[in-house]
């Protein structure tokens, strides 16, 4: 017990320092995380057993990652991205090992050696950039969606490249010392073990889409919840254990159990179960690597290790560019998905740790080549910086060549054209306006463009960007992007850089309204509350209640709520949390008085509200006597 | 002739006459019965299709209350939209020439009201004189309105004999059964005036 309480302690105090210090600087959670494992290296070493055990179970991180992104895997999507997923992963996985064996063959390694190296350089680190791409909000822009493409590629490319290790190394090399369950197929000839490993992938498909329902509704029916948690993970445990038996990877296996189960009604609550315990195992995982920094290793190799390092940087981002031009991912998205994916991945150390066992690698050659790895993956922060630096920097000098772009006074500039945008868009233009447009998605950028729109490709959340846009001149911006917090970002910036200009920006819910107010927003509209409002008119116009009455209903309803909106505006507080100010609260409970009454029952000050006007006099006649004229309606 | 009822009322909640006698229109075979308020509640009227719906009838009736001596402010804006240049009057604007027109209101206040020595001052066909000149300069004949006073403080029998009348008034024009010279001698007409008027 004290010694589990002694190594929790480390990695969470580690783990909670340094990925604070590293989300400051800006290099984001995972680089925070493997310095975090630097740092602790020494503890871990302590005790040799603890390290492999913590080795052992951080590796659930990525099992788990794999089985959440599984389950994410939405057909429609894949089929979208499959020109990309399969070309442009199938292409990118081939040249780079072809390029890497042929260095390796070139420097005098054996063929089985090189061929190794290429499947571990064709590999990138699905963890790292999918975690940096939901960072920076960039997993749904064209790179983004590019890179997530190859990366799944990559991930199906493990399978056969796993069942090809041991042809490759050959049965009679195998080292007797085994790597845990894979000795089970050790002794088996190649073309066996290469069947039981698929036979072991059958086995998860099946098992995930044939007994999981049963069971997890037999759960669910329970009623307790803690039940269900284990469940999930006993899902990705079992997964990995079946798989860690035929050797094979237990990510791969998760991923596939994650596919299956994609479109079962337990999706949600698998992912909000898995979720967690997936956070805190990736920090471990790549703590592990942090660890693995031997700084011997690193100091009598440290000319190979760097020049390796670089070497793989080049080759796979001289590999990815080309072929992101061939594929029409160009301009910024191309140097995303081209640096991007320019490091080597987690499933290197699998492949390394599976080779090193089969005797294909000595030690030695294992460890440095874990260092190369670590050493690219370290460096990922740094090669998206370098894609946005290079970006910022082609679009800076193109913009001297290209003069009709140049913005002109008084544009109304609109952040986001989604589904939100692109009704806003599409009516400006019906009335004659062109604005400029800022989007991260270049097909929807080039859709505009048709429209003779000026349209800028990228994130407007960039201060650049939207300098760029005309910011300093531009009467009107228009903020309709989905992400709350980059929205408030964009909206508090305009205000800061063009005092003088009208902000409309869409709000994701009240809080969020409030914050806007704070922002400086001029107009705020709430995205789903028009909507919901038609759709509360249509049932009570459905349940019997004239159109014209709705209409007024609706009106008084959206008034009320909209002035009590604005009234809770004033009281809120930016720096403190809403829960904690006693005055929002009190107003909380006085806004929209007329509404909530009328939700308990006591509608009299609603009615009021809508029925005012061609009220019949009380008395027959309105006439008084002698008088000038009538004060009520004939 | 076939009729066509133009139904302007902004509060039908709070209706006592105008609602059932629209109810009683309504199941007319042979009337086309339109709520206006129900139809264009954000007050964005059809003209297309209210203009052929015009001319489509013989006969127009404008029901509604009177509100502040004139129509409802949807009804109005239907005046105001589907009355255009060039359809309903103008060198070639003729479509609805030959048509008729009817009005038929409500009032709040009483028949004495409604006189040169009343609280208002004048007779109720002078405050729907825009309505008639509209219709006349549109080139259709405007009959005297089908009015009834009080519609406030009626006892239930008048109501009650009122909103039954309205159904026969409508049927009789269907059937061209209505007395449309001897209803032309009169300023305006109510429900105890229909026995006369009525031909069998």
């Amino acid at each position: 017990m004290e010694g589990l309480a002694f190594y929790a302690l480390y990695y969470l105090a580690a783990a909670v320092l340094a990925v604070i210090v590293s989300q400051r600087i800006g290099l984001g959670s995972v680089v925070g995380y493997i310095a975090a494992g630097v740092l602790i290296g020494p503890v871990f070493q302590i005790s040799v057993a603890g390290s492999g055990y913590l080795e052992q179970f951080s590796e659930f991180g990525i099992v788990m990652m794999l089985f959440l992104i599984g389950l994410e895997i939405d057909p429609d999507m894949v089929w979208r991205l499959r020109d990309k997923l399969i070309g442009l992963g199938g292409l990118q996985v081939v040249a780079t090992i072809a390029a890497v064996a042929a260095a390796g063959v070139g420097l005098g390694l054996s063929w089985q050696q090189s061929l190794l190296f290429g499947f571990v350089a064709a590999l990138s680190s699905t963890a790292i950039v999918l975690q940096t791409l939901e960072e920076k909000g960039l997993l749904r822009s064209d790179g983004g969606q590019a890179s997530f493409a190859v990366l799944l590629f990559q991930d199906l490319a493990v399978i056969p490249m796993l069942a090809c290790i041991p042809l490759i190394a050959g049965s009679g090399h195998a080292s007797s010392s085994g790597h845990g369950g894979a000795a089970l197929l050790a002794d088996l000839p190649g073309w066996a073990s290469a069947i039981l490993t698929l036979a072991a992938v059958g086995v998860v498909v099946a098992a995930a889409h044939f007994l999981s329902r049963p069971v997890f509704r037999t759960i669910a029916l329970l009623g307790l919840r803690e039940v269900f948690t284990a469940a999930a993970l006993l899902v990705v445990v079992g997964i990995t254990v079946l798989m860690s038996a035929v050797g094979l990877s237990p990510a791969l296996g998760a991923f596939l159990g994650g596919v299956v189960l994609a479109n079962s009604e337990f999706k949600h609550e698998l992912q909000n179960d898995i979720e967690p315990f997936k956070g805190l195992l990736l920090g471990l995982f790549f703590m592990t690597i942090g660890a693995k920094i031997d700084p011997e290793t690193l100091l009598a190799n440290w000319i190979t290790v760097v020049a390796a390092t670089l070497g793989l940087i080049a080759v796979k981002a001289l590999v990815l560019f080309p072929l992101a031009w061939f594929f029409r991912v160009r301009g910024p998205a191309g140097w995303l998905f081209a640096f991007g994916l320019a490091q080597a991945g987690e499933f290197g150390f699998v492949l390394l740790t599976i080779a090193g066992d089969r005797g294909l690698l000595s030690p030695s050659i294992v460890s440095v080549s874990v260092l190369v790895i670590t050493f690219s993956m370290v460096l990922t922060p740094l090669l998206f910086a370098l894609s946005n630096r290079i970006v910022v920097m082609l679009e800076r000098r193109g913009r001297h060549h290209r003069d009709a772009d140049q913005p002109e006074k008084g544009t109304i500039i609109l952040a986001g054209v989604g589904r939100f945008g692109q009704i806003v868009n599409r009516m400006l233009l019906a009335n004659g306006h062109k604005p400029v447009v800022l989007d991260y998605r270049a097909d929807v950028v080039d859709n505009v463009r048709k429209f003779g729109v000026k349209s800028f490709f990228g994130d407007a959340g960039r201060p650049d960007l939207l300098e760029s846009a005309g910011l300093a001149h531009a009467a009107l911006l228009i903020v309709a992007i989905d992400d709350k917090d980059r929205a408030t970002e964009i909206v508090a910036y305009a205000r800061r850089s063009n005092p003088g200009i009208q902000i409309i920006v869409r709000a994701y819910d009240r809080l969020h309204h409030y914050k806007l107010v704070d922002a400086g927003a001029d107009h705020i509209i709430r995205e789903v509350f028009d909507g919901s409002v038609q759709a509360a008119g249509i049932a009570l116009e459905s349940l019997g209640m004239h159109p014209y009455e709705v209409e007024k209903r609706k009106t008084v309803f959206i008034d009320q709520d909209t002035a009590g909106l604005a009234r809770m505006a004033t009281l809120v507080d930016g720096d403190v949390p809403a829960a904690n100010n006693p005055e929002f609260i009190a107003g909380f409970n006085d806004i929209g008085k007329v509404i909530e009454n009328a939700m308990m029952g006591y509608r009299s000050g609603y009615d009021e509200m809508v029925a005012r006007g061609w009220n019949a006099p009380d008395a027959a006649s309105i006439h008084v006597p002698r008088s000038a004229g009538p004060d009520r309606p004939s | 002739m076939r009729i066509l009822v133009l139904f302007a009322h902004p509060a039908q909640r709070k209706s006592s006459i105008n609602v059932a006698m629209a109810a009683n229109a309504k199941s007319l075979e042979g009337v086309t019965f339109v709520d206006l308020y129900s139809e264009y509640p954000r007050f964005s009227i059809d003209v297309d299709r209210e203009q052929r719906r015009l001319m489509e009838h013989d006969l127009i009736v404008f029901q509604f209350p009177v509100f502040w001596y004139s129509t409802p402010a949807l009804l109005k804006q239907w005046q105001d939209l589907v009355l255009e240049y060039g359809f309903a009057y103008g060198p070639n604007g003729k479509m609805l020439a030959g048509k008729h027109a009817l009005a038929c209101v409500t009032t709040g206040g009483s028949r004495s009201d409604y006189a040169e020595d009343g609280g208002n001052r004048r007779v109720v066909e002078q405050f729907l004189y825009p309505l008639e000149q509209t219709a006349t300069l549109c080139g259709m004949e405007y009959l005297p309105p089908f009015v009834l006073f009080s519609a406030n403080h009626l006892d239930d029998d008048s109501a009650q004999q009122h909103i039954h009348s309205y159904p026969r008034l409508l049927t009789a024009l269907r059937d061209d059964r209505f007395d449309l010279t001897g209803v032309r001698l009169l300023p305006s007409f109510g429900s105890s005036d229909l026995i006369e008027l009525m031909r069998d």
